[in-house]
């Protein structure tokens, strides 16, 4: 359940953003949820309704962008996009893959007030 | 219309050319407050803010702090059960004499762990997250500011028993080790493949018990390669003492370069 955590830190960013950019309310925030984040999308969910009451992002609308595993297959040399990790490059069956994108958890967008 | 909500659709309304200076700001027949005729209030910002990204700085100035002091830092992660205590117990024992050692010890409760760590002979401070499923970056400055373990120290940082969570937060250590016992079973690194994949080290334990389990070495290994070619692959048994020589050299030979 560290998506609680992740929850709180969107807050403390949120917080600072609000400060930083003169708004007092936040009604929607799109998330980038990558497939290899370690991060659950519908726990994120979850999670955000419960620790944004009482802030400046309470009934705030979440989106989740989610954004494929992408890994570059040193046998074949395509990028290719996977499901899993341990999944061999869908083109030649190698095993030989750099992880290239998907890892990331970001704030990408909000509408305020 | 209003442009902030549509609501008074059909409504004729005059828009000011002066917008933002002299404008009434009326409640509106719809029941809202007094919205902006014309003028939606909401903006976007884009913000392409890393949610860890509070982790991350706290994570970096720990590592600073680490090399100025010249600690190297090891962050030790695996399931509940493994082993991690054990083994930190046996390397203490076997390598106190030869490099200060200090735990930082994560667990949701009790202190057990460090008084364990204490008793085998070295610095430790216990961390009790309560709910937390995880250590992070701000937890481990705090204990370390307390900890204040002794000049060129080897830092071991023993995670939450936890396969998921404390994947995706940097303590600011030099080395991540997954340990994994060979009692869970050689599909493990395929069910839990992010923290698999952000180890630098996989320490396959409890090698002692292989008699009565018969596990697959190399299908653990195989698996262990499709979520990370990088990975140094040892052997250990805490118990029997199989392997640790090279966990030993290992340890040794990395705090002095990276202490040096």
């Amino acid at each position: 359940m560290h998506e609680m955590s992740l929850c709180e830190s969107i807050i403390t960013v949120l917080e600072a953003e609000a400060a930083r950019q003169s708004f007092s309310r936040v009604k929607h925030i799109w998330v980038e949820v990558g497939a290899f984040s370690g991060a659950e999308p519908e726990s994120m969910k979850f999670c955000f309704e419960a620790v944004s009451r009482g802030t400046l992002a309470e009934k705030a609308v979440f989106e989740i962008i989610t954004a494929p595993g992408q890994a570059c297959c040193f046998a074949c040399g395509d990028t290719v996009i996977l499901n899993e990790r341990f999944d061999p490059c869908p083109r030649c069956g190698s095993h030989q893959l750099q992880v290239t994108g998907g890892e990331d958890l970001r704030i990408r967008e909000l509408e305020v007030d | 219309m209003c442009a902030t909500c549509g609501c008074g659709s059909g409504e004729t309304r005059i828009v000011p050319l002066n917008i933002g200076t002299d404008m009434d700001f009326k409640p509106m027949s719809c029941g809202h407050a007094a919205h902006a005729p014309g003028l939606a209030r909401s903006r976007i910002v884009q913000i392409e803010q890393d949610i860890l990204s509070k982790n991350d700085a706290l994570a970096a100035r720990n590592r600073a702090a680490f090399a100025a002091a010249g600690h190297f830092v090891l962050n030790i992660v695996s399931s509940p059960g493994s082993g991690k205590t054990t083994l930190l117990e046996r390397t203490i024992r076997d390598l106190s004499a030869t490099f200060p050692i200090a735990v930082i010890e994560g667990d949701q409760e009790t202190s057990n762990d460090a008084e364990r760590i204490k008793a085998a002979g070295a610095q430790s401070i216990q961390i009790n997250t309560g709910r937390g499923c995880h250590l992070d970056a701000d937890m481990v400055a705090k204990a370390y500011d307390e900890l204040r373990p002794s000049p060129a120290s080897l830092l071991f940082i023993e995670n939450v028993g936890n396969l998921v969570c404390p994947s995706s937060f940097d303590l600011g250590e030099q080395a991540r080790i997954v340990l994994f016992s060979i009692t869970e079973g050689e599909d493990k690194p395929l069910k839990y493949p992010d923290i698999f994949a952000s180890a630098d080290i996989v320490l396959v334990s409890k090698l002692d018990l292989q008699p009565y389990l018969q596990c697959d070495l190399e299908l653990i290994e195989e698996n262990i390669r499709r979520v990370n070619r990088k990975a140094r692959i040892m052997h250990v048994s805490a118990r029997s003492g199989e392997g640790l020589e090279q966990w030993y050299g290992w340890l040794g030979n990395s705090a002095r370069q990276r202490v040096a």
